[in-house]
């Protein structure tokens, strides 16, 4: 996957800039991701579409590792960006680590 | 190593449990199961359409082999335990299989009751109660023509039609004189008996069998009177009794059925027992529905979770005849502490009876249209005060509120599959029952989820559930009291009253004390309870940002595309020339997709993006703009006409009161959005009679009205009462709010809430108590000391900044 080739990692910023169970967005020239903090203090990173609506998913309540859509309550799999049973479909996910309290991203 | 728990019986009520288990503890036991059927776990309810040629018995199964070995079950079908040994814990099957148990759950089921009469055991007489039944009823129906049903109860009629749908002529016998009398009164019954012998179906009332005549197979049945009826086929369908035969052996206590307490427990500790095979407070259940509440309690307890307790059901009832419309729920006969009250259309087709005792339905029974039973039921349940409704009880709840958004459809069982139901996610009516029957769903929370139907404004919600009901038939009833959501089983009123009582000031301290099953809640508790938390303690809880839903959190209203609305408050609805050019301004400024004019008088600046809100918002403010809460369950707008100041009609200062009251209440949280109005005369121009509060000004004063809403469900406010004063009607005011801020449900508009509780006691706690009224007046004004700050303002100000910044750009 070219995609996987092409990826490197980058630095986009502290823990403690994004509150627990709260997400901030990283803007790219192609996309916009959502990069989540769960109440554990993991760290997801999907594109910020729901996959129903395009919904900003960044807007959503974060519970556990999920996260409800803003606009019509669909629910989201942090892990892999998968819409919880029974709806279907799937946000792109992105790999994220943090090292120490920084955020690392690779896009 | 992990404990072993063993199922006895592979019927709903059994695997249910499991299911439940399963989302509780997935890894505590080794589990086997056995059944004596050879099939897989198939939905019972659904045989009558089976038998009716209206389905497979594919459709039907609800656990195919697949799911017990994903979950590592091991399945012994076709195996009927023979004995259980509590002294080794283990069972044992009729073919030699053993199996050892740590606990053990008995759903042996119940079995349909054959009556003792010569002949019972000829080929050609069976029951109703599993699939090999309905295998055997339909090679009958190929070969033979005449088909005797004896009962006339709910099983019986439904196995009758079935018959006749496969081309036999049936007669059903009836030892009483009114069909399904435990569930209809004889008029009812009467109504039911004439629809039937209009599809062809003929009875023979209060007739005795005596003999099952035939040699090999049954040839006729005989009955007290002499007289005689042939038959090719008999169906007995007289009764069900528990199976507790196995237990008994075991030594476990029995009555009519196994005996079990709140938490589902035998008389042995190792060993629970759920479904039709128990007895629990006195009563055995041979409906599906209480087995679900039965099936999270005994789960629940399997889990060790240890708390949660089944406390009985309220069941209602339906008859799964095409073209039939029946509901009957509680005590419908009645007694000497009761009263009726009865509507009779003969010609029309239509009965209603609701039996009302203290001012609360103890039961109900309709026929011919059946719209309302839902929401009879659902009074029923609740123990609502009718006192307040009772002249328009009889004509429903669509004569109590007018819906939209399902064209004034409301008869369930009339539409055509490609009728739409739920208007707001284009759902029909087939895709509902579709999901239904090949998804196995039994509440509205499910059908919710799978299809969508109802899960947006709510509307279509009783529709939704009448569907389910015509379904499932006389299997469905809905949930006792609603847990608040999945993540707990406690009741809104429940959390709302520990935090009180135990004065938790924050969501971990509720999670904590309520055993949350979730670290940290779902998109749907967390909001309820900040609200009952800020609510409950002002100024002490703290507002917990991450559980606010986006529009509150950003103080501007969500829309499809992720950009924001921008509505600054506009006081009763008078402007100045200024503020319009400040608006007009702040809109170019900030390259606004739309500007319109909203219902409550305000101005709607659309499109805006998130991270340009607090300069808009730094622009508003510095020209004397605040937020008007557009977004947020909170006062919205108070609506006026220009009253006694210009209006040749007016009778009071409507513009001016309208601006007091919005003053006094702006940035108050609620329950739900709140929407008030002040009208200068009777004409009521500023429609305050849809309002949560509204005021008509007369002469004399002012009329109070409460509890209205032009939404989803409209309904005119009930009137409060006459004051002489401004400061009278603000005070009223302050305090019916208070009261709706203190007790309704969140999520909760004023209207529903005050359908559940009462005008009656609004009344009682407003007019009557006149300390508690100025109590709740001063507590209202104490927690406005502390929610009255502009949002805006301090945002503008940089607050809360990460909110409004990407952490990082990439790239351009």
């Amino acid at each position: 996957m070219s995609a996987v080739m092409s990826e490197k990692w980058v630095e986009i910023g502290k823990l403690d800039e994004i509150p627990r169970l709260g997400s901030r967005v990283v803007r790219t020239a192609t996309d916009e991701i959502a990069i989540f903090r769960a109440a554990d203090d993991s760290v997801f990173a999907l594109s910020n579409r729901c996959p129903h609506k395009q919904g900003p998913l960044s807007e959503g309540i974060l519970h556990g590792h999920r996260v409800t859509c803003p606009l019509h309550n669909w629910v989201i799999e942090l892990e892999n960006g998968e819409a919880v049973a029974p709806d279907v479909g799937c946000a792109r996910s992105y790999p994220v680590r943090l090292e120490g309290e920084t955020i690392m991203l690779a896009i | 190593m992990k404990e072993r728990l063993v199922l006895i019986g592979n019927g709903m009520a059994g695997v249910r449990t499991l299911e439940e288990l399963l989302k509780l503890e997935p890894n505590k036991y080794d589990i086997t199961v056995f059944g004596s059927e050879p099939h897989p776990n198939y939905n019972r309810i659904l045989l009558s359409p089976v038998l009716a040629g209206e389905k497979q018995f594919d459709e039907i199964v609800l656990n195919r082999r697949e799911w017990y070995q994903q979950h590592d079950i091991a399945l012994h079908s076709g195996s009927p335990v023979v004995e259980i040994n509590r002294v080794q814990r283990k069972v044992v099957a009729a073919n030699g299989v053993e199996a050892g148990y740590d606990r053990l759950l008995l759903a042996t089921g119940s079995s349909p009751f054959i009556i003792p009469v010569p002949g019972a055991s000829l080929e050609g007489v069976i029951s109703f109660r599993d699939i090999h039944d309905v295998e055997q009823m339909l090679a009958a129906s190929r070969q033979y023509k005449r088909a005797v049903v004896i009962g006339g109860g709910l099983l019986g009629l439904e196995a009758a039609n079935g018959l006749i749908k496969q081309g036999m002529d049936v007669s059903v016998v009836h030892l009483m004189d009114t069909l399904m009398e435990r569930q209809l009164d004889a008029a009812a019954g009467a109504m039911l008996k004439r629809s039937l012998e209009e599809n062809g179906m003929h009875f023979l009332m209060g007739a005795q069998t005596e003999a099952i005549l035939g040699d090999k197979r049954v040839e006729a049945v005989r009955f007290a009177d002499g007289s005689v009826v042939d038959a090719d086929l008999v169906v007995m369908a007289v009764g069900i009794r528990p199976n507790i035969e196995l237990a008994r052996q075991a030594g476990l206590y029995c009555e009519r059925g196994v005996v079990v307490n709140d938490t589902m427990q035998t008389y042995d500790p190792r060993i629970y027992a759920l479904g039709e095979c128990v007895q629990h407070r006195d009563t055995c259940y041979g409906l599906v529905a209480p087995l679900f509440e039965q099936a999270k309690v005994c789960a629940n307890h399997l889990a060790e979770l240890g708390y949660g307790r089944y406390e009985g059901s309220v069941t209602s009832t339906k008859l799964k005849v095409t073209g039939i419309d029946l509901f009957s729920a509680g005590d419908f006969h009645g007694d000497e502490q009761t009263e009726e009250i009865v509507f009779q259309d003969q010609a029309g087709g239509t009965y209603k009876k609701l039996v009302i005792k203290d001012n609360r339905i103890s039961g109900a029974v309709l026929y011919g249209n059946t719209v309302d039973g839902a929401w009879y039921f659902q009074l029923m349940r609740e123990g609502t005060d009718i006192s307040d409704m009772r002249e328009s009880l009889l004509f429903g709840e669509a004569a109590h509120l007018g819906s939209s958004g399902h064209g004034g459809q409301s008869k369930a069982s009339a539409m055509g599959d490609e009728a739409q139901v739920c208007d707001c996610n284009g759902v029909c009516k087939g895709d509902i029952v579709k999901a239904i029957t090949s998804e196995g769903l039994f509440t509205v929370d499910e059908v919710k989820a799978h299809t969508k139907a109802g899960a947006s404004c709510g509307s279509c919600v009783g529709l939704v559930e009448q569907i389910l009901a015509n379904t499932l038939g006389g299997d469905y009833s809905a949930p006792e009291a609603k847990p608040l959501c999945a993540c707990t089983d406690f009741t809104h009123d429940q959390v709302r009253s520990t935090i009180r009582e135990y004065e938790l000031t924050d969501k971990q301290g509720v999670f904590d004390k309520m055993d949350w099953r979730t670290p940290d809640g779902c998109h749907v508790c967390r909001p309820a309870i900040n609200y009952y938390l800020i609510s409950a303690w002002p100024g002490k809880a703290q507002d917990d940002a991450q559980s606010r839903f986006v529009n509150e959190r950003v103080h501007g209203n969500i829309q499809k595309d992720g950009t924001f609305s921008v509505i600054p408050r506009i006081l009763g609805g008078k402007t100045t020339p200024d503020e319009l050019r400040a608006i007009a301004d702040a809109a170019d400024k900030f390259n606004v997709g739309e500007v319109n004019l909203t219902g409550g008088q305000r101005i709607n600046m659309l499109g805006v993006k998130k991270e340009d809100l607090p300069a808009m918002w730094a622009f508003l403010t510095e020209r004397g703009l605040v937020s008007g809460h557009a977004y947020g369950k909170a006062l919205r707008t108070v609506k006026t006409c220009v009253g006694s100041t210009w209006c040749r009609f007016g009778t009071q200062d409507s513009t001016g009161l309208g601006i007091q009251l919005e003053e006094m209440t702006w940035a108050s949280w609620m329950p739900h959005k709140f929407k008030m109005a002040v009208s200068g005369c009777p004409r009521n121009c500023a429609e305050a009679t849809i309002k949560d509060f509204g005021v008509v000004c007369v002469d004399s004063g002012y009329e109070l009205h409460i509890g209205g809403n032009g939404g989803v469900k409209v309904r005119a406010t009930d009137v409060l009462c006459r004051v002489t004063t401004e400061e009278e009607v603000m005070e009223h005011c302050a305090a019916f709010i208070q009261l709706y801020r203190e007790e309704a449900r969140y999520l909760e508009r004023t209207a529903p809430w005050i359908e559940r509780i009462g005008l009656s006691y609004i009344k009682k706690r407003i007019l009557e108590d006149v300390d508690g009224r100025k109590a709740l007046y001063t507590r209202f004004l104490e927690s406005q000391d502390v929610a009255q700050h502009d949002p805006w303002t301090v945002r503008a100000k940089g607050a809360e900044a990460h909110e409004f910044t990407p952490i990082k750009q990439i790239g351009e």
